[in-house]
């Protein structure tokens, strides 16, 4: 009896030592020993007999409204086809019967979770299409924004994503600081999401007072708190089980499927349009690219956790350096007047009448503004026909076309892993259906 | 990036190369490059940028209505130099055949694995055929419908919700 005993030795001991110094000084991980251990469920030794379930679309698990039918074999899955459209709006549809500043609040409701980049590829687009340049304090406002909106869309994957592999205290952390982002942009938007901040030409007022020393009191706070994430999951055997391994799609692969963001990242390619494509001041921050090696799912989640790091320093930088001067564009052919020259000026009135009956108008053209979202790369295709109304707006949504990568990730793999990998891929419904 | 005279040379590079008048015009608009092609060279043109000249990632695929234009619709393919950051929208003109019938234009899903889901949006959205494409169903509309509601002619408004009951019968979702 005694014999059978796994062995109380060093081994274990040395293992836990290693991930706390990992912990705690952020070393790479190293997992030869632990891929060791990773195999592939035996092809021969499960029956040859299909099954097709059906997954969703009403399933918590499925982050939304996504249907899987599924075919297994045993537990291994063979095949599976997502079945999508259960939240079809027509949002693109609806935009071209919108003058431009309208269809800013529709394209935020998309992907539900980055409202903020929804609208900076739709602003940034039109922008391009008018030719104009908004003021660098606009800029600047943006990128705090959209990267306060990263880390809150980064929180709600951890919090879900550990809750499906079982650990559920992890949502309520993650809710916790997602609440305090959400405070922050009530105090600067008015809303909590959803907030058509941005507008085209730069945001709609400026921040409040007091709005400063509350996102560097959240700064100074939340790389403490990706710390306790970290001290919570890495050393949680059952966590590294279900992820070490798991779900890995050779990069090559990847870039076929057109996947980009943390998933192409983790797979070892350093591709992020904040570096490669100049938008916005992210030419002027400082910040690093995570980027993964081995590809699998454990990979994905240290990738989102650095990531969330990074856009911290992200958004103290954008505090720190926030320049002064106009937070959008003095055009008023654009940009709504001051509401206090409304009562005085009656040049003031017309156009802002004419702003909100009809709205701008765009000259002729068409453009393609990609930016990073906290998913991968968001492009936002419009055709201006020369009115005030977009002609088309379309998204080229990284849910949508990140989730052609499931079946690679699950093939052959178990059912249970189908979970994981699903939360993995982050996908967000709202994105997907448009 | 290209300047005009870069993306003139890349049109008469490419309608050498292929021997075709594949290539029919070029733009730059807003910081964008595109080219115009002919639909039946789509695919050519597409292998010919990822071989030799580096496009090796198709961003997005979308289509247009450029209603009243002829010709009408426009399949726009989003193509990346990842090495190069270098972006060029290839634009595939595609005239509206009339009669109630569907324009047809060659799939490249064979090409890039990511052109699978956004050609079955534009065939749901424009009613655009990809010819060769391995399976072409509508994506986010009911199988059922009727109609293609991205078209600038299609009215808005008005649609009564659908209940159809009829997964079953549906043939390809359990193909």
């Amino acid at each position: 009896m005694s014999a059978a005993a796994p062995p109380r030795g060093g081994v274990d001991r040395d293992a836990v030592a290693r991930t706390k110094a990992q912990i705690l000084g952020l070393a790479p991980i190293e997992r030869s020993s632990l891929d060791a251990d990773v195999t592939k469920p035996d092809v021969e030794s499960v029956e040859g007999e299909l099954f097709t379930v059906n997954m969703g679309p009403h399933h918590p698990a499925t982050h939304g409204v996504l249907r899987l039918l599924v075919s297994l074999e045993g537990e291994v899955v063979r095949d599976l086809k997502p079945i999508m459209g259960y939240v079809h709006t027509g949002i693109e549809k609806s935009c071209e019967t919108k003058s431009y500043w309208k269809a800013i609040p529709f394209v935020e409701r998309m992907d539900y979770l980055a409202y903020f980049f929804n609208m900076q590829a739709y602003c940034g687009a039109v922008e391009r299409l008018l030719e104009i340049e908004i003021p660098e304090r606009a800029a600047y406002l943006r990128v705090m924004h959209m990267e306060l909106n990263r880390i809150h869309s980064h929180l709600v994957w951890l919090g879900t994503t550990a809750l499906d592999l079982g650990a559920m205290s992890m949502f309520w952390y993650c809710f916790r600081e997602r609440d305090r982002i959400l405070d922050l942009f009530e105090m600067s938007t008015g809303q909590r999401m959803h907030t058509r901040y941005f507008q085209v030409g730069g945001v709609i007022e400026d921040i409040p007072q007091g709005f400063e020393q509350q996102v560097i009191a959240f700064c100074d706070e939340m790389p403490e708190r990706i710390d306790q994430y970290m001290a919570l999951l890495d050393q949680n055997e059952i966590f590294l089980a279900r992820t070490k391994g798991v779900g890995i799609v050779p990069k090559q692969h990847l870039l076929d499927l057109g996947v980009t963001g943390p998933l192409l990242r983790a797979a070892g390619e350093p591709w992020d349009l904040r570096k490669t494509h100049d938008y916005l001041c992210y030419h002027d921050l400082e910040f690093g690219i995570p980027v993964g090696t081995v590809g699998d799912n454990y990979d994905r989640y240290r990738v989102r956790l650095v990531e969330m790091r990074e856009s911290v320093k992200l958004v103290r930088q954008c505090v720190e350096g926030l320049p002064e001067g106009r937070f959008i564009i003095d055009d008023r052919k654009i940009a709504l007047p001051p509401r206090d020259e409304l009562g005085t000026s009656m040049e003031a009135l017309i156009h802002h009448f004419k702003l909100v009956t009809e709205g701008f108008r765009v000259p002729p053209g068409e453009v393609y503004n990609p930016i990073e979202s906290p998913r991968g790369e968001l492009g936002c295709f419009v055709v201006a026909d020369g009115s005030a109304k977009p002609a088309r707006v379309h998204f080229r949504e990284p849910s949508f076309i990140n989730l052609q990568a499931l079946l690679d990730m699950c093939k052959d793999e178990y059912v249970a892993d189908l979970i994981a990998n699903l939360a993995m891929l982050d996908p967000i419904l709202g994105g997907i259906d448009r | 990036m290209y300047d005009a005279a870069g993306l003139a040379l890349l049109e008469r590079e490419l309608n050498d190369r292929l021997g075709v008048a594949a290539v029919v015009g070029h733009d730059l608009h807003c910081g964008q490059a595109s080219l115009a092609i002919d639909p039946d060279h789509n695919r050519a043109v597409l292998s010919e940028l990822r071989e030799r000249h580096g496009y090796n990632f198709l961003s997005s695929l979308h289509g247009a209505d450029y209603l009243p234009a002829k010709p009408r619709f426009a399949v726009h393919y989003e193509m990346l130099a990842m090495a190069r950051v270098e972006r060029i929208c290839v634009k595939a003109l595609v005239e509206d055949p009339g009669h109630s019938q569907i324009a047809t234009i060659a799939s490249v899903v064979d090409l890039f694995a990511t052109a699978d889901f956004q050609e079955r949006e534009v065939y749901d959205f424009f009613g655009i055929a990809f010819d060769g494409h391995p399976d072409l169903r509508r994506i986010l509309m009911p199988e059922e419908y009727v109609g293609f509601p991205q078209r600038r002619d299609f009215p808005i408004g008005g649609d009564p919700v659908i209940f159809t009951y009829d997964e079953d019968s549906v043939p390809g979702w359990t193909k």
